[in-house]
């Protein structure tokens, strides 16, 4: 029997959790399908997401493809289809493949495996992060270099601690009702490996606390600093994308197994800084958006 | 012996001949594994320039592995590797974010020397020994007794102040006192120790 997942017309980090809801009670073996034909819009964290939901599937899924032209044209140049017909079984009118030449497009669905993939990442993405960062978002000329330090930390934390490879996607764009219409650029990481749980118990095991769980792993790797390794000089990267979020007025989140953590800026009340209870999902996936900066800021 | 080791020859050498950029911590390992057989060809005593002009990014965790790493081997450390001192050089901002944040982890501090050749320290450096440090380099050369006579501290302590800087290797000690820690781009003359006004040309004796 295949069990069918409706997916929302707007696919974000928020509403991805109605996916997350629909899959949960789904045994790993039994076949899915991902109705996307009604989804008219995917952030960088929808599209790494819908990869890694694939790859933790023990039988192979498929994936209905959006039916609005535009929408899949854009999932098209974000490379999404490129990677999603290595995972999923596709069904509907898939757009020639292109280039992303479109100028909001900083860096294409990526894998991330292995150590020379963060160097393919960040020697890709410096020309056109220059260009949207200075630009469009009117942030300084240095912002450039801490933003792709903070982009290569991220993706070094998929390889060093999921145990599996993850996806990256990095993209610009307006927003339309938030911030005032502001402009955006949001970099989104997904894995679906062993988590910050997992991560944390495979060098000193479950923690004597009460609280242990996801959220505290995330609480104690976030904010704390607490890493796997004996080095002392490990969870500087976190540290360092910390720093820079906090310099730009940027927003920091990380869902991991049932938890939520993220570091909210004033411009986001709605959001909260820990979620629990969330619908499994193995694994970590992490986004960072930075704001425009407006003229008197 | 000096040795000028530019650090962006150093990552292609060692990982790929494509990459400008230091990421990564195998990167950065890689690198340092890299930097250290070269110090291990110049003898055990040594001024190294390593210079970042031609690296583009650095990331934390890469200097975690090149800087951190590296400086801990020869100057925090009671029986250091070697007697190596270290003058960076050729850092933009964005390198100096990287390395101030790992410097200040690990209670570690260096000598940067900037664009107009002036040296500068960076890191753990408590407000005495700063202050020392720029006494060693507005005179050139000093004694602890100079120090002492300089800084209105006692000459005990202007000593004790002075091993502290060597040991860090924010200084260098000679026979004749202790000397600036400092590279020979803009003909800059350490202590009498270089001559050479190419970046760690030549090649002279730290007796």
């Amino acid at each position: 029997m295949t069990n069918v997942i409706n997916m929302p017309p707007s696919l974000d980090e928020h509403s991805f959790e109605q996916i997350f809801d629909q899959l949960a009670p789904i045994p790993p073996d039994e076949k899915i399908l991902l109705d996307a034909r009604r989804t008219r819009w995917a952030s960088p964290f929808g599209l790494t997401a819908l990869l890694t939901l694939a790859q933790t599937r023990l039988e192979r899924p498929s994936l209905a493809v959006p039916e609005n032209e535009d929408t899949a044209s854009y999932w098209s140049r974000a490379s999404f289809f490129k990677h999603a017909e290595n995972l999923y079984d596709i069904s509907g009118r898939l757009p020639r493949s292109r280039q992303a030449s479109e100028s909001s497009v900083l860096l294409e669905v990526t894998p991330v495996v292995h150590t020379q993939d963060v160097h393919t990442v960040v020697e890709n993405i410096q020309q056109r992060a220059r260009a949207i960062l200075q630009e469009k978002l009117h942030l300084q000329s240095q912002v450039t270099m801490r933003f792709t330090m903070a982009l290569s930390e991220i993706c070094q934390n998929v390889i060093e601690h999921a145990g599996t490879g993850g996806w990256v996607a990095v993209q610009a764009y307006k927003w339309q009702q938030r911030l005032g219409g502001r402009n955006v650029v949001v970099i989104a990481v997904c894995d679906a490996g062993m988590g910050f749980r997992k991560s944390l118990e495979s060098a000193q095991g479950p923690r004597p606390h009460d609280r242990w769980g996801d959220s505290m792993a995330l609480e104690e790797t976030v904010m704390k600093g607490v890493s796997r390794f004996r080095d002392p000089g490990r969870g500087q990267g976190l540290a360092g994308v910390k720093r820079f979020i906090g310099t730009w007025d940027g927003k920091f989140s990380v869902r991991s197994g049932t938890s939520r953590l993220a570091i909210v800026p004033e411009w986001d009340p709605g959001d909260e800084p820990m979620k629990e209870g969330l619908a499994p999902f193995p694994g970590a996936q992490v986004q960072i958006t930075i704001p425009e900066r407006m003229p008197d800021a | 012996m000096i040795s000028h080791i530019d650090v962006s020859s150093v990552l292609r050498r060692s990982v790929c001949d494509l990459y400008s950029n230091l990421v990564t911590r195998p990167t950065g390992a890689a690198v340092r594994i890299g930097i250290e057989h070269h110090l291990d060809e110049i003898g055990d005593k040594a001024l190294a320039v390593l210079d970042f002009s031609h690296v583009g990014l650095l990331d934390f965790s890469c200097a975690d592995e090149i800087v951190a790493k590296l400086l801990m081997q020869y100057v925090s450390v009671d029986i250091p590797r070697r007697e190596v001192y270290f003058v960076f050089y050729g850092m933009n901002e964005s390198h100096l974010e990287a390395i101030e944040a790992v410097l200040e982890r690990h209670d570690l501090a260096l000598v940067t020397q900037l664009a107009d050749g002036a040296s500068a320290l960076m890191g753990t450096v408590d407000r005495e020994q700063r202050t020392a440090w720029e006494k060693v380099c507005e005179l050139g050369s000093v004694r602890a007794k100079e120090l002492a006579d300089a800084t209105g501290v006692p000459a005990d302590i202007a000593e004790r102040m002075l091993e502290t800087l060597w040991r860090r290797r924010l200084v260098i000690r000679q026979e004749s006192g202790y000397f600036p820690v400092r590279g020979a781009t803009a003909g800059l003359n350490p202590g009498g120790l270089l001559a050479d006004g190419t970046p760690g040309g030549g090649g002279v004796e730290l007796s």
